[in-house]
């Protein structure tokens, strides 16, 4: 993105201070990094990969992760607009509790699934007694938990779009005589479709690294539950080797999509540019 | 002049972090031990405080294969107990030699509170209608669990794979899943929350837990004594979990 002319300001070196602690900040995040790179077999890099056990969680990861990123658009862009237009009292508490599993440890979302939709659980001996399923143990369970913590991502990142786009322009289709789901359709979805991408992005790669609320509530069975988070963390224990060639890979992608998001997020996120 | 302050501050903070505000006189001892001591650990850990009041006894669980993990990276401890031996043996560079077994523990499979779904042995845990599960490779109750399957020509329809024995124990007493093979100590542990089907002494293993001292401790003698602890007065706490002398 380029900067706008009237941005331009005179261009001063940051005070000596700022630069050494932001230095060191810097190398805080970039050498836990470094010494997983100098530790990884990369010469075993393929044969690891090609491992049945790793292309599984990888293959579920995959599957998984799509499947929560379309599941976190699909409920979290009505919820978003409701949180952005809609007008109702606690609205801001309905707000901190949708996104409240992204600031909770993972596990304790994943205990509250447990606990609720678990098959002995408040909600989930129902769908026991009455479909005889249950999410435990099952790719569901996997895609419900990852969807628990990552729609948060998209709902933020879509809200402040619909907050800033103009509402005037849905204003006018509806005196033309759209209809609500036709302007929620064809002029708001539209208008903030960077947001969606970005949302969508961020939620994916949430679901992808997703280990915490898993385990506890899925469980840990090669390509049912066993994603590529779990099958890192398991894999420290009894080959070393594997949990290193899976996090590269975790790294290499978590990057790539920051990388390519950079502005689209910032920009969504603190409502300063586009 | 604010700025420096809170630079003051908070460096003063970071500092009482890392020492962590032990009273002087309490010698620390750190024990690793296997999830299934946790509870007697728990005990063991009060009474052997009680019994020598000037040592603050740590007590950290998880999987033994985690836990040897740990110490083959160096983690800061005194004592390691393992639920197997073949755990013990691998980490056997970083410990003062030898290890000695000082309680032993059998094998039963864990069920839901009377048993509602019929298991009666390990065959049935063949069967197409039950959620059985297990722990991840390397955990001990899973090498032990594998031992036994063999052995009686069992082919369990695992789903599951849990990180350590407390994740099958969570997962039973909550309902997720209907069978595993646990400790019997566990069983007990899990008092009405669940039930231990037996599994008879031809198909069983017994489990053997080693305790020893790490080589990079720096309380040779209080880990000692409380490893002397368990082989005397701890004995019969141990008894109490359900565990076995060696």
């Amino acid at each position: 993105m380029k900067t706008p002319p009237s941005a331009r300001r005179i261009h001063d070196r940051a005070p000596w201070p700022v630069v050494v602690v932001a230095t060191l900040a810097i190398a805080f995040f970039a050498l836990p990094f470094i010494g997983l790179l100098g530790r990884t077999p990369w010469s075993d890099l393929f044969d690891v990969l090609g491992e049945s056990r790793v292309r599984t969680a990888l293959w579920l990861s995959i599957r998984t992760s799509v499947a929560s990123a379309i599941a976190s658009l699909a409920f979290g862009v009505p919820l978003a607009w409701v949180l952005a237009r809609g007008r109702f009292p606690g609205r801001s508490a309905v707000r901190a509790l949708c996104t409240m599993s992204m600031v909770l440890p993972p596990v304790v979302g994943g205990v509250a699934l447990f606990f609720s939709f678990g098959r002995q659980g408040v909600f989930g001996r129902f769908l026991d007694d009455w479909f005889s399923f249950q999410f435990t143990f099952s790719v569901w369970g996997v895609i419900l938990a990852q969807t628990f913590v990552a729609m948060p991502y998209l709902v933020l990142t879509v809200e402040a779009a619909i907050r800033q786009a103009d509402a005037r322009f849905e204003d006018a289709a509806r005196s033309l005589g759209g209809s609500r789901w036709y302007v929620f359709r064809r002029i708001t979805v539209p208008a903030i479709r960077p947001a969606l991408i970005a949302g969508a992005v961020l939620a994916w790669a949430r679901a992808l690294g997703e280990f915490g609320a898993t385990i506890t509530f899925a469980g840990n069975f090669p390509g049912t539950t066993q994603t590529m988070s779990i099958a890192t963390y398991l894999a420290l224990d009894t080959d070393a080797r594997e949990a290193l060639v899976l996090s590269v890979v975790m790294i290499a992608t978590s990057f790539a999509v920051l990388f390519g998001l950079r502005d689209r997020w910032m920009g969504a996120a603190t409502g300063m540019s586009r | 002049m604010r700025f420096r302050a809170v630079f003051i501050v908070a460096s003063l903070t970071m500092i009482g972090v890392a020492c962590g505000g032990d009273d002087a006189e309490r010698r620390q001892l750190d024990v690793m031990a296997a999830s299934s001591l946790a509870t007697a650990f728990e005990i063991l850990e009060s009474e052997f405080e009680a019994a020598n009041p000037d040592i603050d006894v740590r007590v950290t669980t998880g999987s033994s294969s985690n836990l040897a993990l740990q110490i083959e990276n160096g983690a800061p401890s005194d004592v390691f107990a393992s639920a197997d031996e073949s755990t013990m043996t691998k980490v056997a560079d970083f410990l003062v030699p030898d290890y000695r077994v000082f309680a032993t523990n059998q094998l039963q499979i864990m069920v839901a509170p009377d048993n509602p779904k019929n298991i009666r042995s390990l065959t049935d845990l063949e069967r197409d209608d039950l959620i059985v599960i297990t722990a991840q490779e390397g955990v001990p109750v899973r090498s032990y669990t594998d031992e036994m399957l063999a052995r009686a020509g069992v082919i369990a329809n695992f789903r599951s794979f849990e990180a350590n024995v407390g994740g099958i124990v969570t997962k039973i007493t909550n309902g997720a899943a209907d069978a595993g093979i646990v400790y019997r100590t566990d069983v007990i542990a899990a008092g009405s929350r669940a039930s231990g089907v037996d599994i008879p002494g031809d198909q069983n293993v017994i489990a053997r837990y080693p305790i020893a001292v790490l080589a990079n401790s720096t309380r040779r003698d209080e880990a000692n004594a409380f490893i002397a602890f368990l082989d005397g007065p701890g004995r019969e706490t141990l008894r109490d979990f359900g565990f076995g002398s060696p």
